[in-house]
């Protein structure tokens, strides 16, 4: 099969695939380019790079462990977020959570004195988080207004409030707000073995939860009202999707960071999904892909002592939708420009084949070999004569036509037999829509599937009885219907 | 009240109003164009083209600032298109994939370049607005001190408003219907990446005053906001003018004694912060009161409509039991209405209506209907009974198969239509069910 | 239509570079069209030339690509092959001469306009950039929607329209645009009996006014009624002709194949027009 460019790809696509080319290479090198600039440290040698990787320290392993395991749990959970279309949901949610870290710290720090105990704060973000979530399903449902303005207004007008509860804080007697602004940014080495801890068991339920749930979730997630018909209690079901949406934000705060959380939850199933159909490995590669990028992601970071780890962790995983988007297997681009151009070959080809023999048959219906004169097929198609050109040539390489004179062809004895196949298979499918319409036929793709492969000898039989009229060349070239 | 009121917090208030109208001019479109969340993405997104254009200008009001701000705007809208194309992903998540990876590499480049410029991320985050009046200008012979930021809002403001009011009819066309748009010329992808170029400059503009992402509450709350209270664009765009330009004002005010309602004396907020909070409120105010989309005048019109069901049917069912029985005239039981009636508080409220309205009377512990209200009875029951006549007659329905029809459309029947059913049917004096059909006038 | 008389005046001076073999005097005519939406077609070499001053009803089973033909038609949706002419001149020169009305679901009735805010778009491109719509285009769209019965609705918010009355307002902006060849998808679906009334008579007065109107159509019972010509589609063209002429049982046999109540349908529809 021939897959040298031609010009029939179009330009759109080139330019497309320059651009994610050009964003992909930014992506990727830039953590190296920061590192190496004056502001960063200098680049590792081999040996600390070693035992970062190896986790000798304990510090590392901590931040490691945890921004793995928060990896795995945001691809599972992000993964039923894209497929609800609700992707920018966790967006919303994460902005709202920080009013409520804020509550949480003002009244912690009256009530007990000490405001920065990570489960009250914590509790405080879920609590806003649901609110948030629940405000946005709220609007969308009892007002005109779509999902995309719901969103906008709850993680704006969320945040602003955050932002006035957070100076209030800062202001509280006694009080030392000046943590809470990691929440924003994520702080991931400032991590303790107890937060990687309670980040890995929650992670870890959560990633429970959705396994257990798989078939549940899909069913919601495919076709809500079909699941409530079914008996399946689709609103809890529904509100427990989106409860693990807010844990896995809530913890996820502390590691990346508020805003950059949502990356986690989107990126990872994108992702996942330019590389399968299937939805188990869909989940399976994008709880993959989170865990991998959270590990990476903190190693580097531990590795450039300066960088914010939220940040390169959010570049590892855009990497990998980069990787993934030009190259996934089932639907990357170099796929889909694979596919195309194949197509506009197979289905050139097939088209100059049956103006030529159409043609030489017309002319001289004794010798579907005879020479054909360039100009007459011209007429056949809405071919310009520079396309029609060049795809004779391409024929011609590829031994089914030969050139007689510049200005004539004939087709080969190989092109002979594969444009009777062609258009016996035309035919064939043709005489079938006629008789057999109703059986799905779009589901077939008639240029590319020999009718052999898709019908019984019988049912073949059957369409050649009704195309010969008492043919000379029995099975090979039956009439046209028309 | 506002006696701590100074010329200082006039310049704030101006400031955050002239920030927040010039966003919601653009936000208008996006709101109806659905794509709400571009403002999100595009205000997270411009945040390495306002670092980098400050590591090269050392500066945060400068003209490269304003162009990289307009590139990154577009590109992020040029990468969100494409991933969704090519990608086959939703708007959404393109969108989460294209922003935060730019957000990232902004927070990275403001870590590289920490040691060589001052630049606090929390400032580009939600602004500081407070600081504005100490930047100013002197203009003028008076000495007049306008705060720069005030200068850049409002110019902004001025070309926003010059923008809309130009490409009026494109926009619209464009936002109601991309492809006829296309085909009269006025291509909808160019006017899509124009107004994201419009949006990243406003957002720019308006972001050392009150931070990127509280930009957001000003592009899209106030249209949104707007949109619930009108059905004519020219008067969203005029409301959220207004509604943007208020919330600036009591935001202020909420973040100077707002915390000491809640008992944190002699402690101010974040007025940006409460400008978002304040658009928030108005959201709110008009989502619940809008005299037509809010929550409640629809919750009202709803709960009258059921009520006034339910006093048509007490009135029917009390005379079709006094009707059938020999019982005429004996007062009817709450129970005995409740066999055919559902409870509730619906039911209660239009007992109690039908009692004060003179059309039933309370005897011996059950309702009697009074002269008025058989004669209200009597129309009713009459509707119902010609409509089920008139489908048996006209349409052939079997008579086992019209009540509930009858049921719903003799609420809606008037007068001229009794008489049109009753002279296409025949003047019937019975229904299909054999049972006689009151006269009017009785 | 001096204007329209003006490009086709053009057309006839610059003949097509392809060499067409098709008279500029054809209004739409579609050569080799092929769609296909990911790797299945969904059109395959569709070849067909819409008389002028005809209505043209395009008739198939669900999912013969009779949607996909108009919209592939004026570049809605990117064909793998083929080409569109106007006038003997590529469609993307001849925009101005093509209105479309698209199936209603296609935009958002919530849109804060009102109806006849609507019919002044199909207006805009005479105003052309930057300036308002004046007195004469108000005056020709009110004109517009005077035609379809809705004058009394102009300044109604559009999501306060019935369905029918929706369908109407589109056709009414379709009017305003002036145009030689309407395309319609299935302005008939889902209309009340006043609007099919409005939209057939509308039909008629653009024929009389030697406008090509092309219409997706899904009754079979009506086609004979309303039709001139008629195009029966399902993937390729089964037939295209006068409606006398290819409306026929067999050839509905073909169009639909074996889908028995549709067939029946068709039969119906043949039979109660040959016994009225």
């Amino acid at each position: 099969m021939p897959s040298r460019p031609t010009s029939t790809l179009s330009i759109s696509g080139l330019i497309m695939t320059r651009l994610c080319a050009a964003f992909l290479f930014i992506v990727l090198l830039f953590p190296a380019f920061a590192a190496a600039g004056p502001g960063g440290t200098a680049l590792p040698n081999v040996e600390e790079l070693w035992r970062v990787l190896t986790l000798r320290d304990y510090n590392t392993r901590v931040v490691v462990a945890g921004t793995t395991f928060l990896g795995i749990a945001s691809g599972l959970v992000g993964s039923f977020l894209l497929l609800r279309k609700r992707s920018l949901l966790s967006d919303a949610i994460s902005h709202a959570t920080l009013p409520g870290i804020c509550i949480a710290f003002i009244a912690l720090q009256i009530i007990t004195g000490n405001g920065k105990s990570l489960p009250g704060l914590l509790a405080g973000a879920a609590l806003t988080g649901t609110l948030g979530m629940a405000t946005v399903l709220a609007i969308s449902r009892y007002s005109r207004l779509k999902d995309d303005a719901a969103l906008g207004i709850v993680l704006s007008v969320f945040f602003g409030a955050g932002v006035c509860l957070m100076t209030i804080a800062g202001r509280v007697e006694g009080g030392n707000a000046a943590g809470l602004q990691s929440f924003i940014y994520g702080k991931t080495a400032s991590m303790l073995l107890w937060d990687a801890q309670l980040i890995t068991i929650t992670a870890f339920c959560a990633a429970v939860v959705s396994v257990v749930l798989f078939k549940e979730f899909t069913i919601v997630c495919f076709d809500t009202d079909f699941a409530n018909v079914q008996g399946w209690p689709a609103g809890i079901l529904d509100f427990l999707m989106m409860s693990l949406v807010v844990v896995v934000t809530v913890i996820g705060l502390q590691a990346v960071g508020l805003i950059l959380v949502v990356a986690m939850l989107i990126i990872p199933p994108a992702a996942a999904r330019f590389w399968t159909y299937n939805l188990r490995i869909m989940l399976i590669l994008a709880a993959a892909i989170g865990g991998i990028s959270g590990f990476i992601g903190s190693a580097l970071s531990a590795l450039m002592g300066s960088l914010p780890a939220g940040a390169i962790i959010v570049l590892v995983t855009a990497a990998f939708f980069g990787l993934s988007m030009i190259f996934g297997s089932s639907r990357g681009l170099v796929t889909q420009w694979l596919r195309h151009v194949r197509l506009t070959h197979r289905v050139g080809r097939q088209h100059v084949l049956r103006a030529i023999y159409e043609v030489a048959e017309e002319l001289n219906s004794d010798d579907p070999r005879s020479t054909v004169p360039i100009a007459e097929l011209a007429g056949k198609r809405s071919w310009s004569a520079r396309r029609l050109r060049a795809r004779l040539r391409r024929a011609a390489r590829e031994d089914l036509v030969q050139f007689e004179t510049e200005t004539s062809v004939s087709l080969t004895e190989r092109g002979l037999v594969h444009a009777r196949r062609v258009i016996r298979n035309h035919r064939l499918w043709e005489m079938y829509l006629i008789t057999h319409a109703d059986i799905a036929p779009s589901h077939v793709d008639r240029d590319a599937d020999m009718i052999e492969h898709v019908l019984d000898a019988p049912m073949i039989e059957k369409l050649e009885g009704l195309l010969l009229y008492g043919s000379e060349e029995p099975a090979y070239v039956p009439q046209s219907p028309h | 009240m506002l006696d701590w009121w100074q010329t200082y917090d006039t310049w704030i208030v101006v400031t955050g109003a002239l920030a927040a109208m010039s966003c919601a001019l653009p936000g208008t479109y996006l709101v109806l164009r659905r794509m709400s969340m571009m403002g999100d993405a595009i205000s997270h997104a411009v945040l390495p083209g306002i670092v980098i254009a400050f590591l090269m200008t050392k500066s945060l009001d400068s003209l490269p600032m304003f162009l990289g701000a307009i590139v990154i705007g577009i590109l992020t809208a040029l990468l969100t298109q494409m991933i969704r194309r090519f990608g086959g992903l939703d708007e959404g998540a393109s969108m989460g994939v294209v922003f935060t990876s730019l957000f990232a590499v902004g927070l990275i480049l403001i870590r590289v370049a920490a040691d060589h410029v001052d630049l606090d991320p929390s400032c580009v985050l939600y602004g500081a607005i407070e600081l504005v009046p100490l930047d100013v200008v002197t203009a003028g012979e008076g000495n007049l001190e306008i705060p720069r930021a005030v200068l850049y809002n409002g110019g902004m403001l001025l070309v926003n408003l010059l923008f809309v009011g130009l490409l009026w009819k494109e926009l619209k066309i464009s936002a109601f219907d991309p492809d006829l748009a296309t085909s009269q010329g006025f291509s909808a992808d160019m006017m899509h990446y124009a107004l994201m170029a419009l949006v990243a400059a406003t957002t720019v503009t308006a972001f050392h005053a009150v931070g990127s992402i509280l930009v957001i509450a000003m592009l899209i709350v106030p249209p949104a906001a707007a949109y619930l209270l009108t059905d004519r664009l020219g008067r969203m765009v005029g409301l959220s003018l207004v509604i943007a330009g208020s919330s600036s004002f009591l935001g202020h005010w909420w973040a100077v004694e707002g915390p000491s309602w809640f008992g944190f004396e002699r402690m101010e907020t974040s007025t940006s912060g409460m400008i978002a909070v304040a658009t928030g409120f108005l959201f709110l105010t008009a989502w619940m009161f809008s005299p037509r989309h809010g929550l409640i005048s629809r919750w009202i019109s709803s709960f009258s409509l059921s009520l006034r069901i339910m006093r048509d049917d007490v009135l029917g069912t009390l005379y079709r039991i006094t009707e059938t029985g020999s019982t005429a005239s004996r007062p009817v039981s709450r129970a005995q209405l409740r066999e055919t009636l559902p409870g509730g508080p619906v039911f209660g409220t239009a007992l109690w209506q039908l009692r004060v309205g003179g059309r039933i009377d309370c005897r011996d512990g059950g309702f009697v209907l009074t002269p008025r209200g058989e004669k209200s009875a009597r129309k009713l029951i009459r509707s119902h009974r010609l409509w089920e006549g008139w489908m048996v007659e006209k349409m052939g329905l079997r008579p086992d198969h019209v009540h509930s029809t009858a049921e719903r459309l003799e609420h809606i029947t008037t007068l001229e239509m009794r008489t049109e059913l009753e002279r296409q049917a025949g003047e019937p004096e019975h229904d299909p069910h054999d049972r006689q059909i009151p006269r009017e006038d009785e | 239509m001096v204007l329209a008389e003006d490009k086709l005046s053009n057309a006839r001076r610059h003949r097509p570079e392809y060499g067409s073999d098709h008279p500029p005097e054809v209004p739409l005519s579609i050569h080799d069209m092929t769609v296909a939406y990911h790797r299945r077609p969904v059109l395959w070499d569709v070849d067909l030339d819409f008389p002028e001053g005809q209505l043209v009803s395009i008739v198939g089973p669900n999912g013969a690509g009779k949607s996909t033909l108009l919209k592939a038609a004026i570049g809605l949706v990117p064909m793998a092959s083929g080409r569109v002419t106007v006038y003997g001149r590529p469609f993307a020169k001849q925009r101005r001469l093509v209105g479309y009305v698209p199936q209603r679901e296609s935009v958002d009735w919530d849109f804060p306009v009102s109806a006849l805010d609507v019919v002044l778009m199909g207006r805009y491109r005479r105003v052309g950039w930057f300036l308002p719509p004046g007195r004469v285009h108000r005056d020709a769209a009110l004109e517009a929607l005077n035609k379809v019965g809705m004058k009394d609705y102009a300044s109604r918010q559009i999501s306060q329209l019935s369905g029918g009355q929706q369908q109407r307002v589109f056709l009414a902006r379709a009017l305003a645009q002036e145009s030689k060849i309407y395309l319609m998808d299935e302005p008939f679906a889902g209309v009340d009996a006043a609007t099919e009334k409005a939209i057939v008579a509308l039909l008629h007065e653009l024929r009389e006014k030697g406008c090509t109107v092309v219409v997706v159509h899904h009754d079979l019972q009506t086609v004979k009624q309303y039709f001139d010509h008629v195009v029966l589609l399902n993937m390729r063209v089964v037939a295209t002709g006068p409606t006398e002429a290819v409306f026929t049982e067999e050839n509905l046999k073909k169009t639909y194949g074996g889908r028995l109540t549709l067939l029946s349908e068709a039969a119906h529809a043949i039979a109660t027009d040959k016994h009225p």
